[in-house]
C-alpha cells in the first residue's frame, strides 16, 4: 500500500496539436483535502477529466489505490470508489430529490439490469436515502423533483448521492462555483465533514475556500505544475504570486 | 445543521392510478370493438400498436431513435410463417420463435449501433436494416418478392382454432395486453429506473458507476424482442410475411406512430398506431379510390399539423392538460 491514493506520471493531454496538460506528476496523499488551482486555462478541467477517465489520456499513467486506472472506463473506476462530481450541478432533473440518492443505492447494491420485478423493491433504499440526506441538510425536500430544487440545494443533492456510493475517494470539479455567500460556508463545511476517512481531490477557483480546506495545494499554468505545498508555501512562492497575482486580485470568482 | 425549510415544496407527480385506468378503459373498448369493426382489421391494427409501443419502449423511455424497427419487426414475421408454415409449429410457439429471434438480433444491432450516438446511431440502425432487407429478397427461404404465403394460423394450445377471425382477434388481444403490461413493468422496475437515470444525465450516470451502454444494449433487445411478438402476430393474421414489413418506410411509419400518440406515454404509441392505421380506411370510404391516391399527402399533412400542434402528441399532449388543469 502506497500513501497516495492517487498518482500520476507523465500524464499528458493533446487536442490537435495543443498540449492542455503536459508531463503531471500528481500525488495526492490519502485522508487529505487536496486542492488544484491555476489561472483560467491552466488546465485544470481537462486534468480533472483524465484524472475521472471521462477523457483518455495521451500519455501518463494514473495509479489509484496502486491500481493502474490509465485505460480504465469513467464508470469502472466509479465502481472502484473513486467518485466525482461536475461543475454545472448534475441531478437527474425530473426524479425527486430521494430517487437521485437512490440511483446511487441501487447501482451499488447491484439489481438494475431487473426489468421483471417492480420498482416497489427500490423502497428498500429509502432509509438509507433519508439518512444521507438528512446529513447534508436535506430533510423534507425528499419529494421534491430535483431541478426544481435551489442551486445550492442541487450543489447539496449531488453530494448526498456521490457519498451513497460510499466513495474512498472524491473528486470535486468546482464545488462552489455559482453559489451564494451563504451556501458557499454550508457546502464547505459539507466538503469538510465528507472528507473525513477519505482523501478528497478538488479543482477551485474561491482561493478563501481552498486556503481554509485544503490539506495540500498544487497550482496548475499552461498545463504544467508550478508549485505544490500548503497555502502560506504556495501564496508565498513568487512564481505563483507573478503567474496568479491578477487571478487573485480579481473578486469576480469568489 | 438545521434550516428552515420553504413553505412551498413542488411534490412531483405520480400519474400511475390515472395509467391504469387508461389502460382499463383501452382494454375494455378493445374488447366490445369487434361488435363495430372487422376483426382483421382490428388485430391487424393491434399488431403495429404492439410494435409502436414497442419501439417507444427505446425512444421515449431510453431516448434511443432506432431508425430500423422493421427489421424486427418483419425479421420476426418471416421466423413465424417460416416456423408455423413449413415446420407446422403451433401457433404458440411460431410466436415464442419470433420473439426470441428478434430478441437477439436486436442484441446484436444494439451491441454495434449504440457505440455510436445521435443521427450516427440512427443511420447504423437503418444500415443494418436494410441488410436485412436485402437478405429477405435475395434469400432463397424468404421466396423474395412474394414472401412466405399462406402461413395457417394452427390451433392454439392444439384446442382453440384461429382460423375464425374473430378468436385470432382476441388472441391478439391477449397478446398485446400482456405486451403492454410487459413494456409497463419493463419501465417501473429497477431496470426502467436505471434508464430513466440514464436518459436523464447520462453522464452523471456514468460517473455513478452505470455501464449505460449494457443498460441500453438490454433496452435494445427488449423492444426488439416484443417488436418480433407484433411481426410474429401479423403474419398469423394476415397469414403471410413479406417484403413490406422489412421495407425501411415501415420504420418510419413506426416512428411517426410513436410521435403521433406521444414519446414516452403508456397508451400514445397504441392511439397513434390505430390513427395511422385508420386514415386510410376513413379516407377509402369518404372519397373512394380517387381519393385515396392523395393518401400521403393527407397522411403528410395531418402529422406536420399534428407536430406543429401537439408537440407532445395525443396522448402526451392530453395528459399535460389534465395535469395542469389538476
Amino acid at each position: 500500500m502506497t500513501v497516495y491514493a492517487l498518482e500520476t506520471s507523465g500524464l499528458t493531454k493533446q487536442f490537435a496539436g495543443f498540449t492542455a496538460v503536459s508531463d503531471v506528476g500528481l500525488r495526492v496523499r490519502r485522508h487529505t483535502i487536496h486542492g488544484l488551482i491555476g489561472p483560467n486555462g491552466a488546465g485544470k478541467s481537462t486534468c480533472f477529466n483524465l484524472l475521472t477517465k471521462f477523457l483518455a489520456p495521451t500519455r501518463g499513467t494514473i495509479l489509484y489505490e496502486g491500481a493502474d486506472i490509465s485505460r480504465a472506463g469513467p464508470a469502472e473506476v466509479a465502481r472502484m470508489g473513486l467518485a466525482r462530481s461536475f461543475q454545472i450541478s448534475a441531478v437527474f432533473p425530473h426524479l425527486t430529490a430521494l430517487e437521485n440518492v437512490r440511483a446511487a443505492l441501487q447501482r451499488r447494491r447491484g439489481e438494475s439490469f431487473d426489468f421483471w420485478r417492480s420498482d416497489r423493491i427500490l423502497k428498500r433504499y429509502d432509509a438509507d436515502a433519508r439518512a444521507l440526506m438528512a446529513e447534508v441538510g436535506l430533510t423534507g425536500w425528499e419529494e421534491t423533483l430535483a431541478g426544481e430544487m435551489p442551486y445550492g440545494r442541487k450543489r447539496a443533492l449531488e453530494l448526498a448521492t456521490t457519498l451513497a456510493l460510499a466513495p474512498k475517494m472524491l473528486l470535486l470539479d468546482e464545488p462552489l462555483a455559482g453559489l451564494g455567500q451563504e451556501d458557499v460556508g454550508r457546502i464547505a463545511a459539507l466538503i469538510k465533514r465528507a472528507a473525513e476517512g477519505r482523501t478528497v481531490l478538488m479543482v477551485e477557483h474561491n482561493l478563501n475556500v481552498v486556503a481554509s480546506l485544503c490539506d495540500v495545494i498544487t497550482v496548475l499554468t499552461r498545463g504544467k505544475i508550478l508549485a505544490e505545498g500548503d497555502y502560506a508555501a504556495v501564496s508565498a512562492n513568487p512564481a505563483v504570486q507573478q503567474a496568479y497575482l491578477g487571478e487573485m486580485a480579481e473578486p469576480a470568482h469568489v | 445543521m438545521t434550516h428552515a425549510l420553504p413553505s412551498s415544496q413542488p411534490t412531483a407527480a405520480r400519474p400511475k392510478p390515472a395509467e391504469f385506468l387508461a389502460f382499463a378503459v383501452l382494454a375494455a373498448l378493445l374488447a366490445v370493438a369487434p361488435l363495430a369493426i372487422y376483426p382483421f382489421f382490428l388485430a391487424t391494427a393491434l399488431c403495429f400498436a404492439l410494435f409502436a409501443a414497442a419501439f417507444n419502449l427505446l425512444v421515449g423511455y431510453s431516448g434511443l431513435l432506432s431508425f430500423g424497427h422493421a427489421l424486427f419487426f418483419g425479421g420476426a414475421a418471416y421466423v413465424a410463417a417460416q416456423a408455423a408454415k413449413v415446420w407446422a409449429w403451433p401457433p404458440e410457439l411460431a410466436l415464442i420463435a419470433a420473439t426470441a429471434f428478434a430478441g437477439a438480433l436486436g442484441l446484436g444491432v444494439g451491441a454495434l449501433s449504440i457505440r455510436r450516438q445521435g443521427i450516427y446511431f440512427s443511420m447504423i440502425t437503418l444500415a443494418l436494416a436494410q441488410m436485412g432487407y436485402f437478405l429477405a429478397l435475395q434469400a432463397p427461404l424468404t421466396h423474395g418478392e412474394d414472401g412466405i404465403q399462406g402461413v395457417p394460423r394452427g390451433k392454439l394450445l392444439g384446442l382453440l382454432p384461429l382460423s375464425d377471425d374473430r378468436a385470432m382477434y382476441y388472441f391478439v388481444l391477449a397478446l398485446f395486453l400482456a405486451g403492454l403490461l410487459a413494456i409497463h413493468r419493463i419501465v417501473h422496475s429497477p431496470f426502467g429506473a436505471a434508464l430513466k437515470a440514464i436518459r436523464e444525465n447520462e453522464s452523471r450516470a456514468i460517473s455513478l458507476g452505470y455501464s449505460v451502454d449494457a443498460y441500453k444494449r438490454v433496452a435494445f433487445g427488449l423492444s426488439a424482442a416484443l417488436a418480433g411478438l407484433a411481426g410474429g402476430a401479423k403474419a398469423l393474421v394476415t397469414q403471410s410475411a413479406t417484403l413490406t414489413d422489412m421495407h425501411w418506410t415501415m420504420s418510419g411509419e413506426v416512428i411517426l406512430m410513436v410521435l403521433l400518440g406521444g414519446m414516452g406515454t403508456m397508451t400514445g404509441p397504441v392511439i397513434g398506431a390505430i390513427f395511422v392505421m385508420a386514415i386510410p380506411e376513413v379516407l377509402n370510404r369518404i372519397g373512394g379510390p380517387n381519393f385515396s391516391q392523395w393518401m400521403t399527402v393527407i397522411q403528410g399533412a395531418i402529422f406536420v399539423i399534428c407536430v406543429l400542434a401537439f408537440r407532445r402528441g395525443l396522448i402526451g399532449e392530453l395528459a399535460a392538460r389534465a395535469r395542469r388543469t389538476l
